[in-house]
């Protein structure tokens, strides 16, 4: 086996597991604080493809700059779904929750497909047909620009929580339910706006996810899954197990596939799942209920 | 004279249909029923959705066409049903039993050895015949079943086809490569051709090659890194692809990100990259790819009766970009026509057995008369070798067909 083929095969593992561990990042986020779990995640992700595709499309607008606009526009549209919808089944029980949001994921998806049908849709740069070369290695341009945002994106987020007023509330929020609103905090509207900074997140993720795949309607329930294997392996709730969870997903499919087959790839995601469950349930970084 | 210029688009138009109509009483149909009372509901079952949406979609203009250009040739008025499969062979299995309870009388479709198999159980069970358009998995047709029939050569009929045609490729561009990396989908077309390739290729001693590696990968992946990686680690002189659509676009793409440049990109036998959608997401990529697979005689009446059609019902396309899929859903409807012209009846028994009788001699695709042997399999149908050249699918082989000599090495081929 070659060596450099094997680092190089690692090394775009680490850099796809990072755009894959924003999109998770969006998912923890949400759970960590509103404790809802977003079954419609990974279709979100996919409007914001679409998006991206459609701004590329009509305006020429790079994915990159792209990211402004979606970005803000899933922030709205996440403050909204909280407020609105989300929010009156927050102390329901978590089956309610559930069909709630698979039913948004549903409407989600037969929306795409009545809009934009199922073809699949990419955007074409040429930039992203290109390698960059890092002495022996060998690396994917556009898996790389995407994993530069989604390290600088993952950074704003653990700043936004760790350092402003706002995420210092918002974890109070987290924390104790009660005691945030007995001092005061409107804790409904902490919630829709952490809704709104997930949805961003998974914006970002979706407007980087367009220089890896080409975008269908149908693509959003396997990316929910990958994200839900990928917060449960590091930790629901927690934001750096979701970036730790992405890379090891990405590097763990890498590998398998070149040193096991490439067609069992998927397959060591879920087995790197149940070895999680079984030896550390809580998840690689996640707290012990 | 403005009203005579205007006429004569459809003059034209009559007079092709006219002497297809011809063509094909002389050849095949020994008379055309006109005014048949009732229509004949054809359940046509296609992958719409789903990763193989866009070939679904190109094998929905054949259906599109078909009643129209059946009104023409037999009189006879054709209902169809559409269902999408959404590439899922579940979801193929629970619409083929609503088309039936909806009163379809004869199933046809549904582009996918997978879906196919299970729509032949149900076809079966319920006593209602199908025609397969594509799918080549050789055990549809092995089952013993009275009701399914196929008019697509079996993956063994295909690869050895397609085998022979690389065979002459190598032949006509004097080359030699030495090794092949086999890159395969894994569902139930893939298997089947894979299987095929092991038991023919080394019976091929003309074929200079050998496969150094084989590399299966699932046809709904969204990422081929780890697979062209390993193929380029093989330096394989080319490459051997049993692909489906979007795989292939994804593998092409791979390939030049990690600047991997083979002899050439050769299929034995699947679709993907004559496909219109593989010009129009690769551009000037797709150039020089070759798929050996069945493909339409341009110079059959039928052939021009289909293409009037296709032009006037979808004018801002071009059947050459669909000609497989167009051709062959169109001739399976055409197949359903024929029989319930003969059998005067949609029963199904007297439907299936008509169906059974089948001798149509003057078809579109390349190869032998539409005639289903006992295990109902139309056998004889012929590949070409078809070739990307300037976007857009070139007969390169055979010689009598050619419209284009063969490039082969691609040119921009580094030696690994």
């Amino acid at each position: 086996m070659d060596p450099v083929n094997v680092a190089n095969l690692a090394v775009a593992g680490v850099l796809t597991g990072l755009v894959y561990g924003l999109m998770a990042l969006g998912l923890s986020v949400i759970f960590g604080v509103v404790r809802i779990v977003n079954f419609a995640h990974g279709e979100m992700m996919t409007i914001a493809m679409y998006a991206t595709i459609v701004l590329f499309a009509a305006l020429g607008l790079d994915p990159f700059l792209a990211i402004v606009p979606v970005a803000g526009a899933f922030f709205v549209f996440g403050y909204a779904l909280q407020t609105a919808l989300i929010n009156p089944f927050i102390t329901r029980p978590e089956h309610s929750q559930f069909m709630l949001l698979v039913a948004v994921a549903t409407i989600m998806v037969n929306a795409l497909l009545m809009i934009f049908g199922p073809s699949a849709r990419n955007a074409q740069l040429d930039y992203l047909l290109e390698s960059v070369e890092l002495g022996p290695l060998l690396l994917d341009r556009g898996k790389l620009y995407a994993a530069v945002v989604a390290c600088a994106t993952s950074g704003l987020l653990f700043a936004l929580f760790k350092f402003t007023r706002v995420g210092t509330a918002i974890r109070a929020c987290a924390d104790n339910y009660l005691g945030a609103r007995v001092v005061g905090l409107n804790v409904k509207r902490y919630y829709a706006f952490t809704f709104g900074v997930g949805a961003a997140c998974v914006a970002v993720a979706g407007c980087m996810m367009c220089f890896l795949v080409d975008v269908t309607p149908v693509l959003g329930p396997a990316y929910t899954l990958l994200a839900f294997v990928i917060v449960i392996v590091g930790g629901l709730g927690s934001m750096s197990g979701a970036l730790l969870g992405g890379v090891l997903i990405g590097v763990s499919e890498a590998l398998a596939g070149l040193f096991i087959a490439p067609s069992a790839k998927s397959m060591f995601s879920f087995a790197l799942l149940i070895l999680v469950l079984l030896l550390r349930p809580q998840g690689l970084l996640g707290r012990k209920p | 004279m403005a009203r005579m210029l205007m006429a004569l688009p459809k003059r034209r138009r009559v007079l092709q249909t006219a002497g297809a109509v011809a063509a094909l009483s002389t050849l095949g149909f020994p008379a055309l029923v006109r005014g048949q009372g009732s229509a004949l509901k054809v359940g046509v079952l296609l992958p719409r959705s789903g990763f193989q949406g866009f070939i679904g979609q190109s094998c929905q203009k054949g259906a599109d066409i078909a009643p129209g250009v059946i009104k023409d040739l037999f009189g006879i008025n054709v209902e169809l049903m559409n269902a999408d499969t959404e590439t899922s062979v579940e979801t193929a299995r629970t619409r083929a039993e609503r088309l039936i309870q909806e009163g379809a009388h004869v199933l046809v479709g549904p582009f996918d050895s997978g879906a196919a198999s299970a729509i032949a159980q149900v076809a079966e069970q319920r006593g209602v015949p199908l025609i397969i358009n594509i799918a080549a998995a050789p055990q549809i047709t092995e089952q013993g079943y009275g009701y399914v029939f196929r008019n697509f050569p079996t993956a063994p009929e295909l690869v050895t086809n397609g085998l022979a045609l690389i065979g002459d490729l190598f032949q006509a561009t004097s080359t030699v490569p030495r090794t092949a990396v086999y890159m395969h989908v894994n569902d139930t077309f893939g298997q089947a051709n894979t299987k095929a390739i092991q038991a023919i290729l080394p019976r091929l001693n003309q074929l200079p090659f050998k496969v150094v590696d084989t590399i299966a990968y699932d046809p709904a992946t969204k990422d081929l890194t780890v697979e062209v990686s390993k193929a380029k680690a093989t330096k394989a002189d080319f490459v051997l692809l049993v692909s489906r659509l979007n795989d292939a676009i994804i593998l092409r793409r791979e390939m030049v990100k990690q600047r991997w440049n083979p002899m050439g990109l050769v299929s034995p036998g699947s679709p993907g990259m004559y496909e219109e959608q593989f010009y129009k997401a690769l551009g000037k990529l797709s150039e020089y790819c070759i798929s050996n697979v069945p493909w339409y005689d341009p110079k059959a009446p039928l052939t021009k009766t289909v293409e009037a059609a296709f032009r006037k019902q979808f004018p801002g396309d071009s059947l050459k970009f669909h000609a497989l899929n167009v051709g062959f859903t169109f001739e399976a409807i055409l197949i359903a026509a024929d029989a319930y012209r003969r059998a005067k009846s949609t029963a199904a028994k007297p439907l299936t057995d008509a169906i059974r009788q089948t001798n149509i001699t003057s078809r579109m695709m390349l190869g032998g008369p539409i005639k289903f042997n006992a295990k109902g399999q139309v056998e004889g149908i012929g590949s070409a070798c078809i070739q990307n050249l300037k976007l857009s699918p070139t007969v390169v082989l055979p010689a009598a067909a050619a419209e284009a000599k063969p490039v082969f090495p691609a040119p921009d081929y580094k030696p690994a």
